[in-house]
C-alpha cells in the first residue's frame, strides 16, 4: 500500500494556545476584580467602565469565548488533523479564523466597557459583532469540514462527532438568539419580548454551557485523555451512547433557568424532566473518562497532566450531578438568584474547563516544542494552587447561597420578614472575601503555568510542520463500488445533518408552543408601552448592566410577595425588548420598584448608594448626572419598537420628544425641590437636570411594575 | 401555582409531552441498538485511532 507523505500544521495550534493562555489570565483577573468589588465596593472606582455591571459581562465573555473558545480551537485543530490523518484544510482560513476571533474579543471587550450591550447574558455583544461571530464561525466550519473531507482515516473518531455537534448547534443557537433589530450602529432591540425572549435566551444560555463549554471539551477529553494515559478510552460503545443521548437531551433543559417565573408551567416541567435525565449521559461520559485511567492510577500520582485531567473530569461529574438537582423546583426555589448558582458554574468553569485546558496545554506545549516540560514541580504547584482555589471559591459561595436564600425566606414569629435585603447581603460579606482568596489562588496557579510554559518554549525548538505519512483512503474504499469521494463525504455530512435534527427537535418543541402563546397571553389591558423617556431610561438600565445584580421577576413565594409585592405575570412583559428578568440578586428585585420611593430617593441612591442605604455595596453612578441622553435617537427607538409590534400610534415618533420633554421636565422639577439635590448639582457643576441620564433612568424605575398596580383585579391569574 | 390559563390557551398541549417522550425513547433505543450491534472489529479499530496517529 502506498503511503502518502504530508505534514501537520502546528502553527495554528501555537497561536490558539498562546491566545488561550493570554485571555485566560485576563479573564481570571477580571473575575478576581468583580469578586473583590462585592466585598470592597470602592474598587468600582466610581468610573463607568470599571463598575461591576460592565465588568461582569467582560469577565464572563472573556472566560467563555476568549479563554475556553481559544482552548477549543487549539484542541480541535491539533486533534482533528491527527484523527483525520490529514493536514488542516486551509492555512489561510486558519489565519482568518484566528485573527477574526481575537479581533471580536478585543472589540467585544471594548464595546462592553463602553456600555454597548444587548442586555442578554452571554450574548451581550451588539449586532455588528454578532455578524462577525457568525462569519468567523462559518470559516471555522469550512476549515473543519474541509479537513474531515480530505481525511485518510476511514472512521470518524467520537471526538470528531462532538466537534461537529458543537459547530452546528452553536451556529443554530447564536443565530436564533441574536435575532435583533438594529436601530443604529451598536444599538439594537431583541426581536422577541418578555416571556418569549426569556425562553429563547435561556434555551441559548443553557445550551451555550452545553455546546460551548461541554461538548467540545468532551471531544478534547476523548482525544487527549487516551493520549495522556496511553491507553484507549474505556468503552467506545458507551461513548456512542454518551454522544447521542447527551446532545439530544441537553437541548431541552433550558427552561430550568426560569422555574417559578412567568414562563408557562408546562415549559418549566419539560425543562425539569430533561434536566434530571441529563445526569445519565453526563455521568456515562464521566465514568468513561475515569475508567480510561484504570491500571494507570499509579501514573496519576506522578504526572501533572493526568492530575489535572482527573480533577477536571471529577468536577464535570460534580457539576453535572448538581445541575439536575438545581433543576428540581423545590431546590431551585432556594438556589435561584443566590450565590449557589455562582458556585455551581465555577465548579464547571474552574474545574472542568480550566483544568482540562491546563492539562492539554501541559501535554501539547512540550510536544510541539520537542522538549520536556521545564518544571514538573511548578506544574504540581499549579495543580495544588488551582485545586485549593476551587475549594476556596466554591465552599464560601455555597455557604453564602444557602445563608442568604434562607435569610430571604425568614419570618419572625409575628409574621414579618426577619431581615432587610441589605442585612442578608452584609451577612455574607466575609464569604465574598474568602471567594476572592479562592480566585486569587487560582490566578496565581495560572501565572505559575505561564512561567513554566515560557521556560519550556525557551528551551525547546518549535516544530511548525510535523511530518506524517498514511495510506490514502481512496485505496481502502475503492472496492465498495461507490465513487470514493461520495463515500468519504457521506459520513461527516450525515453526522452534521443528524446532529442538527437532534438538537432542532428539542429546540422546536420547546420554543414553538410558547410562540403560539403570543396571541393568547392573557392580555392585561393596563399594560401600556413605555413612554419615550422611560425607553431611554431602559436603555441606560441595560447599558449599565443593572440586570447583572437586579432581577425583575417576583416569584410566587410568600417572602417575595411580602418583600417586593404582587408576583410577576407573563402579560406584564409584552413590550420588554429585551426582557430583563435577570438571574442573580446581588441587589433586591426591581419588578415592583415603581412608585415605591420618591424620585429624590432614587437620585440620592444612584449618586451615592450609601446615603440612602448605609453599607450598600452598589457602585456609585454619579456620571448619570453629568451625561445626557441622545434625544435625536428617540424617533429611531419608537420606530424600531413599532417594527417589533409595540402599538405606538402611527406617526408617534414625530411627537415622542414632546412627551419626553414634558415628563423629563416634571421629574427634574420634582427633584429640584430638594435642597440636598441642588447642592449636589452645584458641586457637580450641573445646571439643568432635564435631559440627564439620571432623570431618564428614574423615569424608567418609577414605571417598572406599576401598570398592574392600578387595576389589579383585571390581572388576576387563575389559580 | 398553576398557570392553567396559559395551558388552556394552547390547543392540544398535552400532545407535547407525549411527542417528546416518544421521540426520545425511539431515538434512545435506536442509538442503544446501534451501539451494541456495532461490530467488535469496528469498535476496536475506532478506539485505537487517537493512539496510532503518531505514524
Amino acid at each position: 500500500m502506498q503511503l502518502e507523505r504530508f505534514s501537520y500544521d502546528n502553527r495554528i495550534v501555537k497561536w490558539f494556545a498562546t491566545a488561550t493562555i493570554v485571555w485566560g489570565v485576563v479573564g481570571f483577573l477580571a473575575g478576581l476584580m468583580i469578586a473583590l468589588q462585592l466585598a470592597f465596593p470602592a474598587l468600582n472606582f466610581d468610573w463607568a467602565p470599571t463598575t461591576f455591571g460592565r465588568m461582569r459581562p467582560v469577565h464572563t465573555n472573556a472566560v467563555i469565548f476568549a479563554f475556553v473558545g481559544n482552548g477549543i480551537f487549539m484542541g480541535v485543530y491539533y486533534s482533528l488533523q491527527r484523527l483525520c490523518k490529514a493536514r488542516l484544510f486551509s492555512d489561510l482560513l486558519g489565519k482568518i479564523h484566528f485573527w477574526g476571533w481575537q479581533l471580536i474579543i478585543v472589540f467585544g471587550a471594548l464595546s462592553l466597557w463602553m456600555g454597548y450591550t444587548t442586555g442578554k447574558e452571554y450574548a451581550e455583544l451588539e449586532w455588528p459583532l454578532d455578524i462577525a461571530i457568525t462569519l468567523i464561525w462559518v470559516v471555522f466550519g469550512v476549515n473543519m469540514f474541509g479537513t474531515i473531507l480530505k481525511r485518510r482515516e476511514g472512521h470518524l473518531y467520537v471526538a470528531i462527532w462532538f466537534y461537529i455537534a458543537t459547530w452546528v448547534t452553536v451556529a443554530m443557537l447564536h443565530i436564533v438568539n441574536s435575532m435583533e433589530l438594529p436601530i443604529e450602529f451598536m444599538k439594537s432591540y431583541s426581536w422577541y419580548a418578555g416571556v418569549q425572549d426569556a425562553l429563547v435566551q435561556w434555551w441559548y444560555g443553557h445550551n451555550a454551557v452545553a455546546f460551548f463549554l461541554t461538548t467540545p471539551y468532551l471531544g478534547l477529553m476523548y482525544y487527549f485523555l487516551p493520549k495522556a494515559a496511553n491507553r484507549p478510552v474505556y468503552s467506545y460503545r458507551l461513548s456512542i451512547i454518551h454522544f447521542w443521548a447527551l446532545i439530544f437531551i441537553y437541548i431541552w433543559a433550558g427552561p430550568h433557568h426560569l422555574l417559578y417565573t412567568a414562563l408557562p408551567d408546562w415549559a418549566q416541567s419539560l425543562g425539569v424532566v430533561f434536566s434530571v435525565m441529563l445526569i445519565a449521559p453526563s455521568w456515562g461520559g464521566m465514568i468513561n473518562g475515569l475508567l480510561t485511567l484504570r491500571g494507570a492510577w499509579d501514573r496519576v500520582r506522578e504526572d501533572a497532566v493526568l492530575k489535572f485531567m482527573v480533577v477536571a473530569i471529577t468536577a464535570y461529574g460534580m457539576a453535572t450531578f448538581e445541575g439536575p438537582m438545581l433543576s428540581l423546583k423545590n431546590v431551585n426555589a432556594i438556589s435561584h438568584f443566590s450565590d449557589w448558582t455562582i458556585a455551581h458554574v465555577h465548579v464547571g468553569a474552574l474545574g472542568w474547563n480550566g483544568f482540562l485546558t491546563f492539562a492539554v496545554l501541559y501535554w501539547l506545549i512540550p510536544r510541539m516544542w520537542r522538549t520536556e516540560l521545564y518544571s514538573k514541580s511548578l506544574a504540581n504547584a499549579h495543580f495544588w494552587l488551582g485545586t485549593l482555589g476551587i475549594v476556596f471559591y466554591a465552599v464560601p459561595m455555597y455557604w453564602a447561597g444557602f445563608t442568604q436564600a434562607l435569610n430571604w425566606k425568614a419570618f419572625t414569629p409575628e409574621g414579618v420578614l426577619q431581615y432587610s435585603f441589605l442585612d442578608t447581603v452584609n451577612m455574607i460579606a466575609p464569604m465574598y472575601m474568602l471567594r476572592s482568596l479562592g480566585g486569587l489562588l487560582y490566578l496565581l496557579g495560572a501565572l505559575l503555568m505561564v512561567v513554566n510554559i515560557w521556560k519550556t518554549v525557551k528551551k525547546g525548538h518549535f516544530q511548525a510542520e510535523e511530518e506524517a505519512e498514511a495510506p490514502a483512503l481512496v485505496k481502502i474504499e475503492a472496492h465498495k463500488g461507490e465513487h470514493w469521494h461520495r463515500f468519504i463525504e457521506r459520513k461527516p455530512l450525515q453526522m452534521l445533518f443528524w446532529s442538527l435534527v437532534m438538537v432542532a427537535i428539542g429546540g422546536a418543541i420547546e420554543l414553538i408552543p410558547t410562540f403560539l402563546v403570543k396571541e393568547n397571553i392573557p392580555t392585561i389591558s393596563a399594560v401600556k408601552p413605555y413612554s419615550p423617556l422611560e425607553l431611554h431610561g431602559r436603555d441606560i438600565y441595560i447599558s449599565e448592566g443593572c440586570y447583572t445584580c437586579h432581577s425583575q421577576m417576583v416569584r410566587p413565594f410568600r417572602d417575595e410577595v411580602v418583600r417586593y409585592g404582587e408576583y410577576s405575570k407573563a402579560g406584564e412583559f409584552v413590550y420588554d425588548h429585551p426582557f430583563q428578568w435577570g438571574s442573580k440578586r446581588t441587589g433586591p428585585d426591581l419588578a415592583r420598584v415603581g412608585g415605591k420611593y420618591p424620585n429624590s430617593w432614587h437620585f440620592n441612591h444612584m449618586y451615592q448608594p450609601t446615603s440612602t442605604s448605609p453599607k450598600s455595596i452598589m457602585p456609585r453612578y454619579s456620571w448619570l448626572l453629568t451625561t445626557g441622553i441622545d434625544i435625536m435617537r428617540t424617533p429611531k427607538m419608537i420606530k424600531g419598537m413599532q417594527t417589533l409590534g409595540v402599538p405606538y400610534e402611527k406617526g408617534y415618533h414625530n411627537r415622542a420628544n414632546g412627551d419626553l420633554d414634558v415628563q423629563a421636565g416634571a421629574i427634574a422639577a420634582d427633584l429640584m425641590k430638594e435642597k440636598e439635590i441642588q447642592q449636589i448639582m452645584e458641586f457637580e457643576g450641573v445646571k439643568e437636570l432635564r435631559y440627564t441620564k439620571m432623570v431618564a433612568l428614574i423615569a424608567y424605575l418609577q414605571r417598572i411594575g406599576t401598570d398592574i398596580k392600578t387595576v389589579s383585579a383585571d390581572a388576576k391569574p387563575v389559580h | 401555582m398553576k398557570f392553567i390559563n396559559y395551558l388552556k390557551s394552547i390547543q392540544d398541549v398535552s400532545v407535547y409531552p407525549m411527542v417528546s417522550l416518544i421521540i426520545f425513547t425511539a431515538i434512545f433505543l435506536v442509538v442503544l441498538m446501534y451501539a451494541f450491534k456495532a461490530s467488535k472489529n469496528y469498535i476496536d479499530q475506532a478506539k485505537q485511532i487517537p493512539l496510532n496517529d503518531e505514524k
